[in-house]
C-alpha cells in the first residue's frame, strides 16, 4: 500500500472503512481479518467483502510480514448476493 | 504466557472477558484468559444482541436489571475508546392468545415489583410504538422502554481491553487440552502452547462447557443447539424497539447502523455444533417477518449465519463451583447470556474471590439438577 497517498484511503467501500482505521485496529492488538472485520465493520456491508477482503489480506500480510495467502479469510455465507425479503418470502 | 496464575478463565466470549475484568478490578493481579480462536468467535459474536429485562423469574429479572445498569455506563466505566453501542429503544413482546396475555400480566406484576418500568399495551398503542407493525390478531403487548441492544463485539472487546489494562493476560488462538486435578482440587491447566499451574479454573466456554467438564471427570448437563440469524442492508429508521413474538418464535431489531437483525427459532434444530445456515430458515424468516413488518419486504438480506445456544436442562445457566475444588462454571445461558453478562460476571468473580456465591446466583449452582430443583423460565425464545 502506498503511504504517500494523501487523504483518506478507503478499504471497504460499503462501510466507509479507511486504511487508517484498519491500522488503528491492528494497534489494539488484533492480528487477523476476522477480528478486524468485527471491530471496524470492514467487509460487513452489502457486498460482503467482495472488494475489500483482498485489499485487507494484502495489507494485513504487509503489516504482519506474511504472505496475503496466510490471512484467515472470513467465512463465506449465503446469500451470494443481496436478496429482498419480499422475494425470499415468495411475494414478488 | 505466565507459568502460574491465581485464576485461569477458559473462553473469550463476553462472559469470560467480563469475568476477567471484574476479577482484575477487584484486585486479582494474576488472571489469565485462554481463547481457542479470537474474542467473541463463538456464541457471543453470533447472537441477536438484545438486552431485555422482561423475564418471568425473579432471578433473571434481577440479573438483567442489574446488567442494564452496567450497560448504561459501560463506555465510561471501562474507559473504552470505541462505543459499545448500547441503545435503550425498548422491547415490545407480542401476545396472540389469552394464555400469553395472562402470562404477560403475571410477568409484568413481578417485573414492576422489581423496579422494571414495563407495562401492558393494546394493539393500537403497539402500533404507535412500532408504526410498521401489522397488528392483525394481536391481543396485547408488553413494552419496556429501558430494554435495548448493544454491540457484542465491542462489549467483549471493551471488557478485554479493560482487563488487560488492569493486568490480566489474554491469549487468543490458544486451546486448552487438559485440566490437572490432584486429590479433588484443581492444580493446573495444559494448552497447546504450554501449561499453567493454577488453583482455580473458570469454564466459560458456552456449549463447549460439557467438553471442559469432562476434563475434570464431571458430566455437566450442557449441550449445543443451533440457532439461525440474518442481517439486512442498512435502511432508514423504521423500528425503535426490539420486537419479539413467542407465537411466531421470532425476534427482530434495527441496529444503530440501520441494518435489521432477526432470528426465528426452530424446535427441530440439531443439538450439535452444526453452524451451517439453511435455506429453510431464510424462507421461514422472510415469510414471517414480511407479514409482521410488511415494509421490510423491500429490504435486502446480505448475510445469514448460525450459532450455538449453550442449553441446560432448565434453560438457565450453571454458575459457581462444580464438584471439584477450584473448578467453576459460567455456562448454559440458553440464549440469554449476552444480556446478563455484566451482572453475572461480577457475581461469579465475587464467588471465586470469596468462596461464596452471592445471591441471586446461589440458586444457579449445578446441584439443582440432582436435587430436582429446576428454575423454569417461561419467557425463552
Amino acid at each position: 500500500m502506498n503511504e504517500q497517498l494523501t487523504g483518506p484511503v478507503y478499504i471497504c467501500r460499503c462501510e466507509d472503512v479507511t486504511l487508517a482505521e484498519v491500522w488503528a485496529a491492528l494497534e489494539r492488538g488484533v492480528t487477523t481479518m476476522e477480528e478486524i472485520k468485527r471491530l471496524t465493520r470492514c467487509g460487513m456491508g452489502p457486498c460482503q467483502g467482495r472488494t475489500c477482503r483482498q485489499l485487507l489480506a494484502r495489507e494485513l500480510g504487509r503489516v504482519m510480514g506474511e504472505s496475503p495467502g496466510a490471512a484467515d479469510m472470513a467465512t463465506y455465507r449465503p446469500p451470494v448476493k443481496p436478496v429482498k425479503l419480499g422475494v425470499l418470502a415468495g411475494g414478488e | 504466557m505466565r507459568q502460574s496464575a491465581g485464576v485461569v478463565i477458559i473462553g473469550g466470549g463476553v462472559i469470560g472477558c467480563a469475568i476477567a475484568y471484574y476479577l482484575a478490578r477487584k484486585g486479582c493481579r494474576d488472571v489469565v484468559l485462554l481463547e481457542r480462536y479470537y474474542l467473541a468467535s463463538g456464541a457471543t459474536g453470533r447472537c441477536g444482541a438484545g438486552v431485555r429485562q422482561q423475564w418471568g423469574t425473579e432471578i433473571n429479572i434481577t440479573l438483567a436489571r442489574e446488567s442494564v445498569r452496567r450497560f448504561e455506563r459501560m463506555n465510561e466505566e471501562l474507559g473504552y475508546r470505541g462505543d459499545v453501542e448500547f441503545k435503550q429503544k425498548g422491547y415490545l413482546l407480542l401476545a396472540y392468545t389469552s394464555r400469553q396475555v395472562e402470562q404477560f400480566q403475571q410477568n409484568i406484576r413481578l417485573q414492576q415489583r422489581l423496579g422494571v418500568p414495563v407495562r401492558l399495551v393494546g394493539p393500537q398503542e403497539a402500533r404507535e410504538i412500532i408504526p410498521i407493525l401489522n397488528i392483525h390478531g394481536l391481543l396485547a403487548a408488553a413494552y419496556c422502554p429501558t430494554d435495548g441492544h448493544a454491540n457484542p463485539f465491542h462489549v467483549t472487546q471493551a471488557y478485554a481491553e479493560a482487563a488487560r489494562r488492569l493486568g490480566a493476560e489474554i491469549h487468543t488462538y490458544t486451546e486448552v487440552t487438559g485440566i490437572r486435578v490432584e486429590r479433588g482440587r484443581v492444580t493446573g491447566i495444559t494448552t497447546d502452547r504450554g501449561s499453567i499451574s493454577t488453583p482455580q479454573v473458570i469454564n466459560a466456554t458456552g456449549a463447549h462447557g460439557g467438553v471442559i467438564g469432562r476434563m475434570v471427570g464431571l458430566d455437566l448437563p450442557l449441550y449445543p443447539e443451533r440457532h439461525q440469524v440474518l442481517v439486512t442492508e442498512p435502511w432508514e429508521r423504521l423500528q425503535d424497539p426490539m420486537v419479539i413474538s413467542f407465537h411466531h418464535r421470532l425476534y427482530c431489531q434495527q441496529t444503530p447502523h440501520g441494518s435489521f437483525i432477526m432470528g426465528v427459532g426452530d424446535p427441530n434444530e440439531p443439538k450439535t455444533h452444526d453452524q451451517n445456515a439453511t435455506w429453510q430458515f431464510l424462507r421461514e424468516m422472510a415469510g414471517k417477518i414480511t407479514w409482521l413488518l410488511p415494509p421490510l419486504k423491500d429490504i435486502r438480506v446480505v448475510r445469514q449465519w448460525a450459532g450455538s445456544y449453550d442449553m441446560s436442562p432448565d434453560a438457565n445457566p450453571i454458575l459457581g463451583e462444580c464438584g471439584i475444588q477450584g473448578f467453576y462454571t459460567a455456562a448454559g445461558f440458553s440464549g440469554h447470556g449476552f444480556m446478563v453478562a455484566p451482572a453475572v460476571a461480577e457475581m461469579v468473580a465475587d464467588a471465586v474471590l470469596t468462596g461464596t456465591a452471592p445471591q441471586p446466583i446461589r440458586h444457579l449452582g449445578w446441584e439443582r439438577f440432582s436435587r430436582g430443583d429446576l428454575l423454569v423460565e417461561p419467557s425463552v425464545v
